[in-house]
């Protein structure tokens, strides 16, 4: 005696956002109805452990028949198969696409190959997601990365568009594909304190002004690589520490504006030549895509764990930056003021946001 | 040569890889109508084709174009081998020639493979223009409409209701042709596709015509259905209403109340024919004639008398019958043992005298089989009787002979049709007079095989044979329907009623045994449809009511004309259907009759079972509810006339034993009616399935039911005594639970009034009718028993216990949910907007081979319940809402399978009408809002500035544009298109830029949609689909396979009315879902039948804006069906 067909169908096709999230999640079949069934729906709609399970496995089915469809979200809305509305179609693909945090680190930077692939049973067992989810969104990034890595116009926006996704999560896909073309390291251990919102915002930075699409967002060329003519631009700031004069002027600059305004400001006149020899060095070495590479773990070494260990609070590390970034403007034999605040801007935000415990 | 079919193909989208070198598609298209065939160009690499061809140009014969389906193939060019397939579009081009449907296809349709399912889309526009042909002799009926809805269609009016049609043709299966074994499936099954879609198209061609025979425009309730019945072919049947139909103007000031506004107008006070003092005239015609029938059907009835029956009758049941009726008058008791016993052998005797047309089939003996078809025929009554659906002359009592006479008249005239049927479930008011009760008749047929030992082979035999076989099956079919037919109109002539209405037919089909059925509610029928119109005269001399004309003028002449319009006879609306249309002398069974509990004038009987939906102006108490007996019997292999014998013994037990579990529920819930009663028994090999469903309701004017009492058979037993004493507590408990639930609370009074003497009324016809003193005696006797609990359980061994548990197990429905089986639900009226129809399908393996009655029994049961629970749950988020028209179909695939589908849909109400006005405006913003994102995102936009997500259709005004704007939708379309594939890989960015472009379309199984009103019907959609599957595992087993199947059947419905213009299918249904697996070759088909009404509907709150700015409406209705 056993169910041997059990289909059920609705012109709407009907989707229980909790189940699909326990699909997404990796669940069984089994596990799923388990937790259910300790959700309580059950004495909610007075039903047994059989209808949960048929209406589980229904669920399950309906959604491996959509996932073919949410791989190409725009074909979700033309397609005549599933009547979806469309409130429903934007929360379908909004949790295909969704990713966790804890996942996304592991493989931010990390090239999309068939080798990282290989791992994610590591990483499964490292973050706890289960390996059906972690090989879904490593597929997802992998999927929205071949589709918008030759693509004309704003990263963002193409993504957006062809996944149709929310701006958010957009932005999200948008820093994780822009890692994973420069292939940044994020996995260093001095790195692990770092969130991937952390570096999704230090992404956005990047993408917004030091990328060509940043300059003309009409260029052939795209959103995902460094501006090369910038790169090499960024050498001429070395100026800035090899010419001593200018060095010490800069200093100079720089502690009177902070006298008194700061209570690390002996730590800072100390560590000056330091710091600044630091950032500028990191301008000057991102022409070669090692150290592009290297660019979080460098303003890391370079410039937040000196200062960490000086104590300085972020409002300090804001007062810094700014007369830093403002004094060399003053500087008379500085010329490269478009260069420089190219790189300022976009250094000192990101220093901003990564300056935490 | 009088019309021109156009086809243009547009353009092709997500179409599949073909070339897995270069994945990518050459496709192009074959567009085929009779034997002309054309070819679009081949469209090199690409998955999004945009072909853009010329109009192709078909000129043929409207019968043809009625025959016919246009068939559109989608292939794949390749230089070397030959062009593969990707799949088929079917398009049925009947809705384009009428002038009141459909003027144009234009959309995207699903290109279909039977083996790999939907495989993308096509888009594609076709347009017929037809000459007039004037011809009296043409072979066409174009023009007639066709609805599957089975009352009068929502902007439609009856001018006149013709009767019943029917036709059936038959080919042979080219699933069984010898060459069969040398193609592939997929040709196979497209053969088969093709084939039914052909005999469809005919079917529904000849229908037209008998239509136009008798003078109407239109098919109401139209129902076809297919009998698979494998080496002996395959048959396509149809029934339906023929009626004269008249649009209403579209005007929405005019709009709410069509159907009823004009037929009636002429309705006068109630009781006008009362006031006419007797005519002598009164009993005269109508009791003979009555009498007559009545004797010489007798023997057909003799068992639902038995079914309040005696000991010696039930000693010759099989043992499983142990639950029996406890008649609780001596009176009756005495009436219905009167009738001997002898009435067993007669009733089980396969041959009926009323059916001497056929040679009485056991006697055929087998040296003849080659020239003769075998046939057992049995046929049996429902068991009207056993609920004592109530008996005797109300008419004659109260209104008098001048009713009477009329009534005789409207018999009259039906009589002289063939079959006096309507395939109509609800009516015009005034239309339905009184409704007797249920008819039913069943037989069991042999399929024959035709064996010819001269070629040993039947395949090759019946190649040869094919024109023969053709050519003589359909008189065999037709011979066997009239039968039962003929069976039906007796029954209800035994009622008193010369009309059937509710009517259907259906068969179940195991191997060679095949079980012909049909069902109807008797019913007297006001003849004011069925005669010219009440007002216009000039067709009172058209031909086919011709019968009519002459009988009401007859009238006339006798009574003068003035009173013309009064003698119709008038029923108060809110309980005259319930009056008893028989003569209470003539008690066809012994029933318990009482004065109607609303008006008091008339007989009513004290349970009521019909077929019909619940009237609208009914009066009820309380709410409804969906109740099912269930039934499974054991039964032993057999073959040929053996297991027709076996079947045929079987049935009686089977539905006497589905009456008492209906009676019994219906008890348990406090009503006394069923509605849209339907009670299907499907054959198996080794068992018979029986599955009645039916809407129980509390009928005002109805008594309420008694209790159900339970009587042990050995009362010396104290343990015993107290179990009886414990179950009985339980039964008044679920009584009393349930007329909570349901809100039965009938007022008090009544109990007090039968008790005294019946009022006013009741002197008066003493007045009329000399004979009235016996009949008093009679309802004296009924009236002391109609306080008492009248229904008694005896429980005499296990089985009866069992039988009682099973009673109780019916789990109630879960808070906040309501189901029935009809078209509303009986107490509820405020629905939301929010509808969502579905399809579920279980199919349950019996593991066991010994299982007994009792077991099997519970095994269905508790399908069918599990069913129901997964059914509430999937649609707690709807609460509170109604499962309507939950429509079971049950089938025995193979041995040990029990497959049950259900279709219905749920649909919100609103405890408090205002929440209704906010969901809507809510539903609107929402629409706004997507409206307003779709143009941000639509690509290109200032091409196509009106196209929208909605269909481009439904100013009331401007159905005229409908030609032009579609086409130039699709010429934006092709601007708009991108570059060419090969030259940038940004094709796949700019398609997607564009916003949805899939219109929204319900599906109801109900013939409205809640908070819309439905402006147009664009045709009736009847599409038949197979799939089959060689890699069953691949697609996620038998659910996956049936799941992805089914969806694409919706999908399909969906896209052709989204075509045809429409925003909705209304009377879905799905007819047919067969399906096969054989796990071990990893193999499965599933053949599917859907049919329903395309329509165009306004929601209702658009409509009320569109009258204050008229120019408003452009755009349909396409909210989002809420869940």
């Amino acid at each position: 005696m056993s169910v041997e067909l059990d289909v059920f169908v609705g012109n709407t096709t009907i989707m229980d956002k909790e189940v699909y999230q326990l699909w997404l999640n990796g669940y069984t079949v089994n596990d799923a109805v388990k937790v259910r069934i300790e959700g309580g729906v059950m004495e909610e709609c007075e039903a047994s452990a059989d209808v949960l399970l048929s209406d589980t496995m229904d669920q399950y089915r309906t959604f491996q028949m959509c996932e073919r469809l949410l791989h190409h979200p725009a074909k979700l809305a033309n397609q005549l198969l599933f009547q979806i509305p469309p409130d429903r179609q934007a929360m379908l693909i909004e949790r295909y696409y969704a990713f966790d945090d804890l996942f996304v680190r592991e493989v931010l930077g990390k090239k999309l190959s068939k080798g990282t692939k290989k791992d994610l049973d590591d990483v499964s067992a490292k973050t706890g997601v289960s390996l059906k989810s972690c090989r879904r969104q490593f597929d997802n990034f992998k999927r929205v990365f071949k589709v918008v890595e030759e693509l004309k116009g704003p990263l963002v926006e193409n993504i957006r568009q062809h996944f149709l996704l929310p701006d958010q999560l957009a932005r999200d896909y948008a820093a994780i594909v822009f890692f994973a073309n420069n292939r940044f390291e994020t996995g260093k251990k001095k790195l692990l304190y770092l969130t991937f919102q952390d570096f999704a915002f230090c992404a956005g930075q990047l993408i917004n002004h030091w990328t060509l699409g940043a300059v003309d967002s009409m260029m052939e060329d795209m959103d995902v690589d460094l501006d090369k003519e910038f790169l090499q631009d960024l050498k001429d700031l070395k100026i800035l520490i090899t010419d001593k004069d200018l060095l010490d002027q800069h200093k100079s600059l720089v502690c009177t504006a902070l006298r008194g305004k700061t209570s690390v400001f002996n730590e800072m006149e100390a560590n000056f030549k330091n710091l600044s020899r630091g950032l500028v060095n990191i301008a000057a070495k991102l022409i070669n895509a090692k150290d592009v590479r290297d660019f979080f773990i460098d303003l890391v070494e370079k410039f937040i764990e000196p200062c960490r260990s000086d104590k300085w609070t972020s409002i300090d590390m804001n007062l810094f930056l700014t007369h830093y970034t403002n004094s060399a403007h003053i500087l008379d034999t500085f010329k490269h003021h478009a260069v420089w605040t190219r790189y300022m801007g976009v250094i000192k935000s990101c220093i901003l946001r990564m300056y935490h415990d | 040569m009088p019309g021109k079919l156009k086809a243009k193909i547009v353009a092709g989208r997500h179409l599949p890889v073909m070339d897995r070198a270069s994945d990518l598609t050459d496709a192009f298209v074959e567009v085929k109508f009779g034997n002309t065939t054309y070819k679009t160009d081949v469209y090199p690499k690409s998955l999004n084709p945009q072909w853009n061809s010329e109009w192709f140009k078909f000129e043929v014969d409207d019968e043809d174009l009625q025959d016919e389906p246009l068939q559109i193939t989608v292939l794949d060019h390749d230089t070397y081998s030959a062009n593969d397939a990707i799949g088929k579009v079917y398009i049925d081009i009947d809705p384009l020639l009428c002038s009141e449907a459909a003027t144009v296809i234009s959309g995207w349709l699903p290109i279909y493979d039977t083996i790999h399912g939907i495989r993308g889309e096509i888009n594609v526009l076709v347009k017929v223009d037809l000459f007039n042909d004037l011809n009296r002799f043409r072979q066409s009926s174009c023009g007639v409409k066709f609805f599957c809805t089975t009352s009068i269609p929502r902007c439609y009016r009856a001018i006149m209701v013709h009767g019943f049609v029917e036709e059936l043709v038959v080919n042979e299966d080219p699933e069984y042709q010898w060459i069969d074994r040398i193609r592939t499936p997929r040709a196979s099954n497209e053969a088969r596709q093709r084939l039914i879609f052909l005999m469809s198209g005919e079917l529904q061609r000849k229908i037209g015509l008998k239509v136009l025979e008798m003078g109407g425009n239109a098919v109401v309730g139209y129902l076809q259905c297919f009998d698979l019945e494998g080496e002996s072919g395959l048959v396509v049947r149809a029934i339906g209403t023929a009626c004269t139909l008249e649009k209403i103007s579209t005007l929405p000031s005019t709009a709410t109340h069509q159907s009823n506004s004009s037929p009636s107008k002429d309705m006068k006070e109630p009781v006008f024919g009362e006031e006419v003092p007797g005519i002598p005239l009164s009993s005269g015609p109508p009791t003979p004639l009555r009498a007559q029938t009545f004797s010489s059907f007798s023997p057909s009835k003799s068992y639902s008398r038995q079914s309040s029956s005696s000991d010696t009758e039930l000693s010759l049941t099989p043992k499983t019958v142990r639950m029996f009726l406890c008649p609780s008058t001596p009176a009756l008791e005495s009436i219905s043992s009167s009738l001997p016993s002898t009435h067993m052998p007669c009733h089980l005797r396969p041959g009926m005298a009323s059916r001497s047309s056929t040679p009485p089939p056991l006697h055929v003996s087998q040296s003849d089989t080659a020239m003769l078809r075998k046939s057992v025929s049995f046929s049996e009554e429902l068991l009207l009787a056993a609920s004592g659906m109530g008996s005797g002359g109300s008419a004659g009592k109260e209104a008098g002979p001048l009713k009477a006479l009329l009534r005789q008249q409207t018999q009259s005239a039906l009589e002289q049709r063939e079959y006096p049927f309507f395939t109509l479930t609800s009516f015009p008011s005034g239309f339905l007079l009184h409704v007797g009760g249920v008819v039913s008749a069943r037989s069991v047929k042999l399929l024959d095989r035709i064996h010819n030992p001269a070629l040993g082979n039947t395949r090759s035999y019946k190649l040869l044979d094919w024109n023969s076989f053709t050519a003589d099956e359909p008189e065999t079919r037709d011979a066997w329907w009239e039968e039962i037919r003929q069976e039906i109109k007796s029954h209800a002539k035994a009622l008193g009623c010369h009309a059937v209405v509710g009517y259907s037919e259906s068969t179940s089909i195991c191997e060679e045994v095949c079980i012909l059925s049909a069902s109807g509610t008797a019913a007297i029928l006001s003849s004011r449809f069925m005669q010219d119109g009440p007002l216009d005269t000039e067709h009172r001399l058209s031909r086919q009511p011709l019968v009519f004309s002459t009988g009401s003028e007859r009238v006339e002449g006798d009574m003068g004309s003035s009173a013309s319009l009064g003698f119709e006879e008038v029923v108060p609306p809110g309980c005259g259907f319930c009056h008893i249309p028989y003569d209470e002398l003539n008690i066809p069974f012994p029933a318990q009759l009482t004065y109607c509990y609303s008006c008091r004038r008339s007989k009513v009987p004290d349970v009521l079972f019909t077929t019909i939906d619940l009237p609208a102006d009914a009066n009820i108490t309380g709410k409804g509810c969906l109740i099912q007996a269930r039934l499974c019997r054991t039964k032993k292999k057999a073959q040929g006339e053996g297991n027709a014998t076996a079947i045929s013994n079987l049935l009686p037990f089977l539905e006497y034993e589905l009456h008492t579990q209906l009676m019994n529920k219906l008890k348990l819930r406090g009503m006394n009616a069923l509605f849209g009663l339907r009670i299907q028994i499907s054959v198996g090999e080794t068992m018979l399935l029986g599955l009645a469903s039916a809407t129980g309701v509390y009928l005002t004017a109805l008594p309420g039911p008694g209790g159900i009492q339970i009587a042990g058979k050995t009362p010396s037993d104290i343990t015993y005594e107290q179990h009886i004493s414990n179950m009985q507590k339980k039964i008044n408990d679920t009584i009393a639970k349930n007329k909570d639930l349901y809100e039965i609370n009938p007022p008090e009074v009544v109990e007090e009034i039968i008790g005294s003497p019946i009022p006013e009324p009741r002197q008066r016809s003493r007045l009329f009718r000399s004979q009235s003193e016996s009949s008093d005696e009679v309802s004296e006797l009924d009236l002391s028993h109609g306080k008492k609990d009248a229904f008694v359980l005896e429980i005499d061994d296990t089985d009866a216990v069992e039988d009682i548990h099973a009673l109780l197990t019916d789990s109630p429905t879960p808070q906040g949910f309501y189901s029935c089986n009809t078209e509303i639900m009986p107490g509820i009226q405020n629905w939301t907007s929010a509808i969502q129809m579905f399809t579920s399908v279980r199919v349950f393996r019996l593991n066991n081979a010994n299982l007994t009655n009792q077991g099997l029994n519970k095994i269905f049961s508790d399908l069918c319940e599990n069913l129901l629970k997964s059914l509430y749950f999937k649609l707690r988020s709807m609460v509170p809402c109604c499962l309507c028209h939950l429509n079971f179909t049950v089938a025995i695939p193979e041995d040990e399978l029990i497959q049950v589908a259900v279709t219905a849909v749920a649909m919100s109400f609103d405890k408090e009408q205002i929440l209704e006005n906010g969901k809507q405006s809510g539903e609107k913003t929402l629409t706004k809002a997507i409206t307003e994102n779709d143009e941000q995102l639509q690509f290109n936009l200032e091409l196509n500035p009106e196209s929208s997500h909605a269909n481009p259709l439904s100013s009331p005004k401007g159905l005229s544009e409908v030609g032009s704007h579609p086409s130039a939708r699709a010429s934006s379309m092709e601007k708009a298109s991108p570059l060419p594939e090969g030259r940038s890989r940004s094709l796949r960015s700019n398609r997607s830029y564009s916003g949805t472009s899939v219109a929204v379309v319900k599906m109801t199984p109900l013939s409205f949609i809640p908070g819309a009103k439905i402006i147009k019907y664009l045709g009736i959609i009847n599409m038949f689909f197979i799939r089959e599957t060689t890699s069953l595992r691949e697609e996620g087993g038998v659910s996956g396979f049936l799941h992805s199947f089914i969806a694409e059947v919706f999908a399909m419905v969906r896209a052709h009315v989204a075509a045809l213009g429409g925003n909705a299918v209304v009377s879905y249904s799905m007819k047919e879902c067969v399906f096969m697996e054989n796990p071990n070759k990893n193999q499965a088909q599933c053949l599917i039948n859907v049919s329903g009404d395309a329509v165009i509907f306004v929601r209702e709150s658009e409509l009320e804006a569109a009258s204050v700015q008229p120019q408003s409406t452009t755009h349909t209705s396409n909210g989002g069906e809420g869940t």
